[in-house]
């Protein structure tokens, strides 16, 4: 399982957990059951088309990832707000 | 009215729950959604739950609900696009109380209008809007192709009228079934003449609907002010200098619950300069539904004052005398407890004001 790392606000919707083990062998895979396991989060990372939004970012071992991308045990998953977003 | 007051202040760095006295100094009993865009925010009278929208810059938006203001905040199952619609939702710009009991409308960017049959807790998309032939056409104005403005029909819930940005006004008379734009007597000057006859560009800019005459609708226009005593069928030029506005163009307006001829619009210089003219922060004031419009300034600045007032940062509360507020970008809230003859500030150095309603 991957390691998926959350950090405010999107820790506080997945229960306050920082750290979370999810399955998935893509990114896609990944958040969608992140997702489900947490449907406070359904919205947050995802558009309604179910593409990353603008101004998240998806990081796999340090390196930007989308939602194609591949994912393996132990990965370590990032998802971030990203620096051109906010205001 | 009591002598205390509540009001729900939209910001671009959160919401922020003011409390004090009608019309007068209030304090911040609350700050929720720090950081992020609150567009709007509103008290149910029906039920009173308030409803805001929040836009993060990095997490989208959202309607949030809550029994009490200053209390926990549940967000709201949408509103989304579904999956056909092909469409994010960018924008949450207004949370409108439906007919029906527990029915609420939210108009957002990119044009379009969700209904809730739950109160708020969930919402899906008015199809009869969203799948409008002439969609393709639409254009939207300098803050997006936006649906700002809701106005149901007391007592009616089929009818319902909209505007949309910049693309005019639409009602519906089966609860948003089916629509039809209404735009005739608006003159989009914008545009060469020779446009204008088939243009859709009507950059509508409020709407707002008579409680007590609700076939009597105010709007304010791109370069405009205009009246509709026909259900919003016909509008009527009812701005210009010879009618004592200093100028047509403008965003927030207020109409008076109680009497049919009363409505207050803020001005602006004009799209390319969105300040108050000469520098005076005045709200104008109409009692004869638009033959003629007076300045309210006792207590605005007058010097020097180059506030921005956004469209939904206008409210009134619905008492007698009427009490009114506004709120500019620059941070500031007035407030009158008599219908505009004398102004206070209410408070001062708040983040950039989004909408200002009137809670309690």
């Amino acid at each position: 399982m991957a390691v998926v790392t959350l950090r405010p606000p999107l820790r506080d919707l997945a229960g306050g957990s920082g750290r979370i083990d999810v399955e998935g062998q893509t990114v896609g895979q990944v958040i969608g059951r992140l997702e489900r396991e947490h449907p406070r989060l359904q919205g947050w990372i995802l558009d309604e088309q179910g593409a990353i939004r603008e101004h998240v970012k998806v990081f796999v071992n340090g390196d930007v990832a989308g939602l194609d991308d591949a994912v393996r045990s132990e990965d370590r998953v990032h998802v971030l707000p990203a620096i051109s977003g906010g205001i | 009215m009591g002598d205390g007051a509540e009001l729900l202040v939209g910001t671009h760095k959160g919401l922020f729950v003011l409390r004090g006295e009608r019309g007068g100094p209030m304090e911040v009993t609350a700050r929720r959604f720090e950081g992020v865009d609150v567009e709007y925010a509103i008290r149910d009278p029906r039920t009173g739950t308030c409803h805001a929208s929040v836009t993060s810059g990095h997490f989208g938006p959202r309607v949030w609900h809550a029994s009490d203001p200053t209390g926990e905040w549940e967000q709201s199952d949408g509103p989304a696009f579904p999956e056909d619609a092909g469409a994010t939702v960018k924008r949450i710009w207004v949370i409108h109380p439906g007919e029906e009991d527990g029915v609420m409308w939210a108009g957002v960017a990119p044009a379009a209008l969700f209904r809730s049959d739950d109160g708020g807790r969930t919402w899906s998309l008015n199809r009869g809007l969203w799948d409008d032939p002439t969609r393709a056409r639409w254009e939207g104005g300098a803050g997006g192709l936006c649906l700002h403005s809701i106005a149901p029909w007391p007592g009616d819930p089929a009818r319902l009228s909209i505007a949309i940005s910049a693309v005019g006004v639409w009602h519906s008379d089966d609860g948003g079934e089916t629509w039809r734009r209404r735009v005739e007597g608006i003159v989009p000057r914008y545009l060469p003449e020779e446009a204008r006859a088939d243009t859709m560009d009507h950059c509508v800019h409020n709407l707002r609907r008579v409680p007590t005459r609700p076939e009597r609708m105010f709007l304010q226009f791109h370069n405009g002010v205009y009246r509709s005593d026909d259900a919003g069928e016909t509008w009527l030029d009812i701005g210009g200098e010879a009618r004592g506005l200093p100028s047509d163009f403008g965003f927030p307006m207020v109409v008076d619950p109680h009497r049919t001829d009363r409505a207050f619009v803020i001005p602006l210089v004009a799209d390319l300069d969105r300040t108050p003219p000469e520098g005076k922060l005045r709200v104008y004031e109409t009692a004869d539904a638009g033959e003629s419009w007076r300045a309210l300034s006792d207590g605005l600045p007058q010097e020097d004052a180059w506030h921005t007032v956004l469209r939904q940062a206008f409210a009134h509360d619905g008492g007698e005398p009427l009490g009114l507020y506004f709120g500019a970008e620059s941070g500031e809230v007035y407030g009158s407890a008599d219908g505009g003859e004398t102004w206070r500030t209410v408070i001062e150095h708040l983040p950039p004001i989004l909408s200002v309603r009137v809670s309690g």
